[in-house]
């Protein structure tokens, strides 16, 4: 019996992307940085969201640590379970975020991976991604009894207007105040200056290493960027990350004139929405792959560099609000679907799988109407999967199988 | 050319062969504890009732959730290709399915030539399945055989608003608690069903002619809350349950 024939694949070394190990090491130094003792390094500590406005915390040598990226490592370690249940017998809901319910959990038991994360010295939160990290980020100030900044960004449903524009950018002011008082010290804006010039460039790269993919076969596939994306996450607005990014994408532009894909045979290529299903990242990147099926691209790793349009490279600061504000995920679903659509055609994609993931509200709560807008504008298939990123009690492997096989037999 | 489908769900298995179009014979076995045995169990006794050697046959497909683990097919097919083609040879019009079998329930959008155009299945969870239907008849010490014709004797059903199984039972001990009648109770768990699967069917644009297929397609009482909901007749065959295996039978030829 064989449904999927299993591909024997003699280039597979080659296929292997050299610039993982560096990644590696970088991460692994980021780390440990953090987690040296304070009196040694010196350093603030700030936990930040993910798509918190990080580029001053650097400007003034705080060290950002992601509860997020933290959460993702909890997932693909597996973890992720025993945490969301220990947080449940502390009276967290089921329903709520699974990146939340774990952090929370992690910071009041010895382990997780790393064996948890460096305490926070101040909290810096901005709801551009979700409502859940102000009441996430509000527990956490408590536990450890350290000031919370916000940043409150209205929801770009299609336009942003002046008034929008005032609030976001007082509160940039604000920002740098807390900083200041953080700090003890005057903010840096020369620093910031270098710092908002490394950011903007750091996106660039990984934009431009994102757009390889347009070339058939893709040098890599979506779970090489879900990887790589660790870097324009935790180290934006750093030289390393601009360095890292350089080498990368000087690898995938060999790759490409090489003609080295990815899959050793791609026969569709397909578009990812939503975050990863971490805890079985390898398990679906070998599913789609003996299907010879592609994840060209994504909506959650460009997501990082889909507020550059807006940036202003002469006045980073003074853009600063504003362009947090204008994520793909504060946004609405037609600029979702708008988005979703460009890709499909950009990357010349045969269908989109969209995972409807019980964590992230914000991701999910739209994807029926927009898969219907895809499906409408583009007649492409479409799949949904139902998980979570981190909570694996979310997960059946054969009903995702299932839905995988029928999506690929679909395309024909 | 000879060709077999062999469709192992969740509660039965089912084997149908297939001569050039032509449907040879079919059978049905309960799945039980191991589906790979069931599936040949199931197989076997197709071939024993067309006094047929295995091998005069020349293709087999697998479907079902025990697809995989038959290892004497030639290929695994999901069961949502295999009901569209299935369902196509038994109606050629159809152009919509309405698929509920014991763990799961489909809907399945479909071409003129039997593709598949759309699909959609029920999240991890047995409301609005077979498993439903069978833990209801056990809390109401009624035979599932006899659930269908029961309820098309009910007045008006009960209402029963939750959507998981394990709630939906408690609600139903609260009805039987509460003097509610057996045969209202019934309507009321079929009129669940029927709301639940066509909300998730009209999400794919279902459309008419729609054919129900799988084992609770023998369920009068489902079947008639289903086109109430719909607001249209569904075409049921009397090979229903059976639809995914012919499929698989008919997709073993191509």
């Amino acid at each position: 019996m064989a449904s999927v024939e299993k591909i024997v694949d003699p280039d597979k070394a080659r296929r292997k992307i050299k610039a993982d190990r560096r990644m590696r090491e970088i991460m692994a130094n980021y780390y440990m940085e953090a987690k040296t003792p304070k009196a040694q390094r010196g350093k603030k500590i700030a936990w930040i969201t993910s798509g918190g406005p990080v580029e001053p915390l650097h400007a003034m040598d705080v060290i950002p640590i992601y509860p997020e990226n933290y959460g993702a490592m909890i997932g693909a370690s597996k973890m992720g379970v025993p945490l969301c249940e220990k947080s449940e017998e502390m009276g967290y809901a089921r329903d709520l975020c699974s990146y939340a319910r774990a952090d929370i959990a992690c910071a009041t038991v010895a382990g997780g991976p790393i064996g948890g994360l460096p305490e926070p010295d101040m909290l810096v939160c901005c709801n551009n991604i979700c409502g859940t990290v102000l009441k996430w980020y509000e527990v956490q100030a408590r536990y450890y009894n350290v000031p919370l900044f916000i940043l409150d960004t209205p929801i770009t449903h299609t336009t942003f207007n002046d008034d929008m524009r005032r609030y976001v950018t007082r509160q940039s002011e604000e920002y740098i105040a807390f900083l200041e008082m953080a700090c003890g010290r005057r903010f840096d804006y020369d620093r910031m200056k270098t710092v908002g010039d490394l950011s903007i460039r750091g996106q660039q790269l990984w934009q431009e290493i994102l757009d390889t993919t347009m070339h058939k076969p893709a040098p890599m596939t979506c779970f090489d960027a879900f990887f790589h994306l660790a870097m324009i996450v935790t180290l934006r607005g750093t030289q390393t990350a601009v360095d890292y990014y350089e080498m990368l994408l000087a690898e995938m532009k060999e790759r490409v004139a090489q003609g080295i894909g990815m899959l050793p045979v791609e026969k569709y290529r397909l578009v990812w929405d939503n975050l990863p299903i971490w805890y079985r990242l390898r398990w679906l990147s070998e599913k789609f792959m003996e299907r010879s099926a592609c994840l060209v691209a994504d909506t959650y790793t460009s997501g990082w560099t889909s507020w550059m349009p807006y940036v202003d490279q002469t006045d980073f600061l003074g853009f600063m609000g504003e362009s947090y504000a204008r994520i793909f995920l504060n946004s609405g679903t037609d600029l979702m679907a708008e988005n979703i659509v460009r890709m499909v055609k950009k990357y010349d994609a045969h269908g989109v799988v969209f995972h409807s993931n019980r964590s992230c509200k914000p991701y999910s709560f739209g994807q029926y109407d927009i898969q219907r807008i895809v499906q409408k504008k583009l007649g492409i298939p479409t799949l949904m999967i139902e998980a979570d990123m981190v909570d694996e009690r979310s997960f059946s492997e054969s009903q995702v199988e299932t839905r995988i096989d029928a999506f690929i037999e679909m395309l024909g | 050319m000879i060709t077999a489908g062999v469709d192992v769900g969740s509660i039965s298995a089912k084997a149908a062969i297939v001569q050039d179009g032509e449907l040879l014979t079919t059978c049905v076995i309960l799945t039980g504890y191991n589906s790979r045995d069931a599936g040949r169990q199931v197989y076997d006794q197709a071939l024993a009732q067309l006094t047929m050697q295995a091998g005069r046959i020349d293709k087999i497909v697998a479907t079902g959730y025990g697809r995989n683990s038959i290892d004497f097919a030639d290929k695994a097919v999901t069961e949502i290709t295999c009901h569209a083609a299935g369902a196509h040879y038994l109606d050629p019009q159809i152009r919509s399915i309405i698929d509920i079998g014991g763990q799961d329930s489909k809907a399945i959008v479909l071409d003129d030539t039997g593709r598949v155009k759309d699909f959609t299945m029920n999240d991890k969870c047995a409301a609005g399945t077979g498993r439903f239907l069978e833990v209801m008849a056990r809390a109401l010490q009624v035979d599932l055989d006899a659930f269908g014709t029961l309820s098309l004797a009910a007045d008006k059903a009960a209402p029963i608003s939750s959507l998981c199984t394990v709630f939906a039972e408690s609600e139903v001990i609260s009805l039987i608690a509460k003097g509610a009648s057996r045969v209202n109770i019934i309507a009321g768990i079929h009129a669940s069903i029927g709301a639940r699967v066509v909300s998730m069917a009209k999400r794919i644009g279902v459309r008419p002619p729609v054919m129900m297929t799988g084992g609770v397609a023998k369920n009068i009482g489902v079947v008639r809350a289903l086109e109430a909901k719909l607001a249209t007749t569904l075409r049921v065959s009397e090979y229903a349950q059976l639809t995914g295996a012919i499929g698989a039978a008919l997709l073993a030829a191509r």
